[in-house]
């Protein structure tokens, strides 16, 4: 636990309550994660672990009716401030979603996206930001010949590595995964596993599952959400081996949920 | 990569930009609208007044009142009414309810879509070929109350498909499982849920039946009978042919402006009265069944 | 336990919903016949009404005359015979009525009994005659040639540039400016409509909150409420002038008025299919966009536009499809001169405003009767046209998605 306080915190963060409407979403959650780890959310369906990664690149802002209250810190700046540009933080902040979304555009359209959409102007720059992070998100040799092709025609798992290497593209300094293999075939799955695995060294990753084995495969540190609240963080080995909570054990057990 | 502060605030401008300029165009069709409705009801309502509404035109319809085209375009209203509702109605639960998804599905919409499509000269056209001259009803609130009706149709039918298909399922389902019939179940539990949907879309359609002139130019359209109706195969005087007559063809353009705002006045009033009683219908109905 | 009397009402009921069912196909196919019966029977006649002839002197290698030539020679625009492919002798004009011009009183009868008689003289004596007369007065040795006519084709309908039906001796029947001024009117009209009914589809969709949507929505249901003919009633009396004004024309009865009036008539059918398009494009989609770094702005013109485009296409498709069928507010506004238009700012006249202008002064059955049936047709056909490829689009939306 000494380590927390050695190094300074990536993302943070600190009493947050989120409300839709009347419904309390989120209950205090106080949270803190370091660079270059892989912290993994778990919990229930509708415990509050999607709507809390949304909270690290503002997307609940676009549901109406939401409040937010407390402190979400990224780089040691307060993100709801009035001050601070959503887009801007946007950037810096990359999410790959549940299901594979690419845009109605070419493979190559796709990856640039992110870097034209920031005001990226030369074609030569774009053309080798799309060839790295195609192989950052290992897609390059199957799709190097077809760049021009529609991302549509690409597969479940191929699509996702591509929503992974669009995301790349803007070089963030934090991803947020959503669910990112929960729509996929188990081969597909083990390559963004991989993948993950890779990208630790250079990213600071989030990412929500509810399958147990994946965090446990990928992830230094996790937490357990319920109902809204945070129930139990810790390191990944200690929390599948010697959980604090009861909740926790029975969830991890798979007793529930 | 650039300085990101000033694409920042290049992006940020633009969208700004873009968004007024936007919200300044939705305005301006707020505008368009007020301003035609403004306009009639301004020199309309000088217009308006009880002899204008009950007595019948004087002196090449510069002077007297309206009230044969009043009548006349609620007997073709009413007209229409009995022959497109309940058959259009039928129509639409048959498709919805009875057909499965195949072809006979896809050519009874697509030919629904077709009908609607079909511009309402056309069906003009077609209600005097067949209805005033092949079955003989010559120049008559039938002929016209029939090809209104036909324009009218497509509405009637889509209407109540789209209200029948707001009812979830598991209603139907739930009464099937009771041991209901088919009939049993339109009639008791899906009818009664989807009619105020229905008759929030009939009521806007009487509205466009009240308007429509084209299909009633060669039907049943008298340019000037200042008498009222005594049968189904009487001419009758219409409102919107009126207005039309009044303002482009009559015998003193100039004289009669006074009489074709009150028309037009008594026009919008109708389309705008039942508009309302659809929204009222609709928030009405809106909070007290809920359906998804 | 459902009594056979129950099943038998359940199986009649059915029925008769099958029969209501049936009922717009029933339409459209009667729409069909009726109209084409009436419209094909246009290709059975000639340009010259029945009842009436055009004749020829008898040395006059003239063949065919077309309903232009005949027109032309009437009018003293063609003189002489060469111009038509025949010898080369100017051309004598002879209608009924020119026949005091050439006999007396005494010479025709007293009942006008000798007119068959001194009109085949006359046809016989002038080689470069050319006459026109009814049926009636032609006599038992006539010593003219009657000129055979051919009848109207669907090729000269839509390419002629002239459409005068009632012109005598031949009727112009070209459809060209109808169809040009019917194009015209309708594409400009959604040119002006269209900026305006995206722009507000997208504000409603995507920028303005539920609230300001609740009172846009009705507004433009009243918009689309509102009767043709009061739209036309406004062009008339405030478009119409100020069109003149603006652009210091002589008359301000033009295809811009009609344009304008025909874009606030359309701006209900762009906004509200084009909005549930744009209320079509999936979430997640709009979130990727965001989550990049994209402003709201380059989300929608970069990924939400593009995505919901088939059916703004439609929506626009559709437009311009009521915007050629609607009739009296075009009518009212456009001066309906029957030209071939070069510029929006002259008179037109587009095919609905035709029929509703023409069809109550035709004979019943009659040549211009029948080509305004046709022209019905040629609209229905464009309107099918336009109906088909919404449909298309749509179907191909589906299939892609």
């Amino acid at each position: 636990m000494v380590k927390d306080y050695v190094k300074k915190p990536k993302v943070m963060a600190k009493d947050v309550n989120l409300y839709y409407g009347d419904f309390h979403a989120l209950k205090g959650i106080t949270l803190s994660m370091e660079e270059n780890t892989v912290v993994a959310l778990i919990g229930p369906s509708g415990c509050g672990k999607s709507t809390f990664l949304r909270c690290f690149n503002r997307m609940n802002d676009l549901i109406p009716s939401t409040r937010i209250t407390g402190y979400v810190m990224v780089d040691g700046k307060d993100i709801n401030d009035r001050s601070m540009n959503v887009d801007e933080l946007r950037k810096n902040i990359g999410m790959v979603f549940q299901k594979p979304n690419p845009f109605p555009k070419s493979i190559f359209e796709n990856v640039a996206y992110g870097l034209r959409v920031n005001g990226v102007k030369e074609a030569k720059f774009i053309e080798e930001r799309v060839e790295r992070s195609l192989k950052q998100s290992a897609l390059w040799e199957e799709v190097k010949d077809k760049l021009k092709k529609s991302a549509f025609e690409l597969s479940g798992g191929q699509q996702q590595r591509l929503c992974i290497a669009r995301a790349l593209a803007i070089e963030p300094s934090v991803l947020l995964m959503d669910e990112p293999a929960s729509a996929l075939d188990p081969i597909s799955t083990a390559k963004i596993e991989e993948l993950i695995y890779e990208l630790k060294n250079q990213y600071t990753i989030i990412i929500v599952t509810h399958n147990m084995q994946q965090a446990g495969r990928v992830s230094d540190k996790t937490a357990f959400f319920y109902m809204g609240e945070l129930i139990e963080c810790d390191d990944t080995k200690t929390m599948f081996t010697n959980p604090k909570h009861t909740r926790t054990q029975n969830y991890i057990t798979g007793r529930f949920g | 990569m650039m300085d990101s502060g000033k694409i920042h605030r290049r992006k940020q401008a633009s969208q700004n930009f873009v968004f007024t300029l936007f919200t300044l165009m939705s305005a301006s069709i707020v505008l368009v609208l007020f301003v035609i409705l403004g306009f009639i009801v301004i020199r309309g309502l000088p217009a308006i007044s009880w002899d204008f509404l009950t007595k019948m035109p004087e002196d090449g319809m510069t002077k007297g009142g309206i009230y044969p085209a009043i009548i006349g375009t609620f007997c073709l209203m009413l007209g229409s009414m009995i022959f497109a509702f309940p058959i259009g109605i039928m129509s639409g639960i048959y498709v919805h309810e009875y057909t499965k998804d195949g072809i006979l599905k896809r050519f009874m919409k697509a030919m629904t879509n077709n009908l609607a499509g079909i511009p309402s000269i056309v069906f003009g056209l077609f209600g005097m070929s067949l209805f005033v001259n092949d079955l003989h009803f010559g120049d008559s609130i039938l002929a016209g109350s029939l090809t209104l009706g036909l324009l009218v149709l497509p509405v009637v039918i889509r209407t109540t498909e789209e209200s029948l298909k707001a009812i979830d399922n598991s209603f139907r389902v739930g009464s099937y499982a009771l041991g209901a019939t088919k009939l049993q179940t339109i009639r008791k539990v899906v009818l009664p849920m989807s009619l105020p949907n229905i008759i929030t879309g009939l009521i806007l359609s009487i509205g466009r039946i009240s308007g429509e002139t084209a299909p009633i130019l060669f039907t049943v359209a008298a340019y000037f009978l200042p008498k009222l109706p005594h049968s189904i195969f009487d001419q009758v005087m219409a409102l919107p042919y009126h207005l039309y007559v009044i303002s482009t063809s009559g015998t003193n353009i100039v004289e009669s402006r006074k009489m074709a705002y009150g028309t037009a006045l008594v026009l919008v009033l109708i389309v705008l009265i039942l508009n309302l009683l659809a929204n009222v219908l609709r928030r009405y109905f809106g909070k007290k069944v809920k359906m998804n | 336990m459902k009594t056979s009397f129950q099943r038998f009402i359940e199986k009649f009921v059915e029925g008769l919903l099958f029969l209501s069912g049936t009922i717009t196909s029933f339409a459209v196919i009667l729409i069909v016949l009726f109209l084409f019966k009436e419209g094909w029977g246009l290709f059975n006649e000639t340009p010259v009404e029945k009842g009436s002839v055009i004749a020829l002197n008898k040395s006059n290698p003239v063949q065919e005359l077309t309903a232009q030539q005949i027109k032309n020679i009437f009018d003293r625009k063609i003189t002489n015979w060469k111009e038509v492919g025949g010898n080369k002798d100017s051309i004598i004009v002879f209608s009924v009525n020119d026949i005091s011009n050439y006999y007396s009183d005494a010479e025709l009868g007293d009942s006008l009994q000798f007119v068959p008689q001194r009109i085949s003289e006359l046809m016989g004596k002038k080689t470069g005659i050319i006459a026109f007369f009814p049926t009636e007065y032609i006599s038992k040795n006539f010593q003219g040639r009657i000129l055979a006519m051919k009848k109207v084709t669907l090729t000269g309908f839509i390419k002629d540039k002239e459409w005068f039906p009632t012109a005598q001796p031949a009727a112009q029947l070209g459809i060209l400016p109808l169809i040009l001024g019917t194009l015209w009117v309708s594409l400009v009209a959604i040119l002006i409509a269209l900026p305006f009914g995206l722009a507000t589809a997208v504000y409603i969709a995507e920028i303005a909150d539920a609230r300001v949507g609740k009172i846009l929505k009705p507004v433009i249901e009243l918009l689309a409420g509102i009767p043709s003919v009061v739209y036309g009633f406004f062009g008339l009396i405030v478009i119409v002038p100020l069109v003149q004004k603006t652009f210091n024309l002589p008359v301000g009865e033009t295809g811009l008025s009609g344009s304008l009036v025909l874009a606030i008539m359309a701006l209900p059918t762009i906004i509200t299919i084009s909005e549930d398009a744009i209320r079509n494009t999936p979430r997640a989609m709009k979130e990727a966009s965001l989550a990049l770094g994209a402003t709201h702005w380059q989300t929608i013109y970069k990924v939400i536009v593009p995505y919901s485009i088939s059916g703004i296409s439609a929506a626009t498709i559709l437009g311009i499809g009521r915007a050629m069928g609607e009739t009296m507010a075009v009518l009212m506004v456009t001066g309906n001169a029957a030209i071939i238009p070069h510029s929006i700012l002259v008179p037109m006249r587009t095919i609905p405003a035709t029929i509703a202008a023409e069809l109550g002064e035709s004979a019943h059955g009659g040549l211009h009767y029948k080509a305004l049936f046709a022209l019905g047709c040629v609209l229905f056909v464009m309107t099918l046209v336009i109906n088909l490829t919404v449909d298309l689009i749509s179907a191909r939306r589906k299939y892609s998605k």
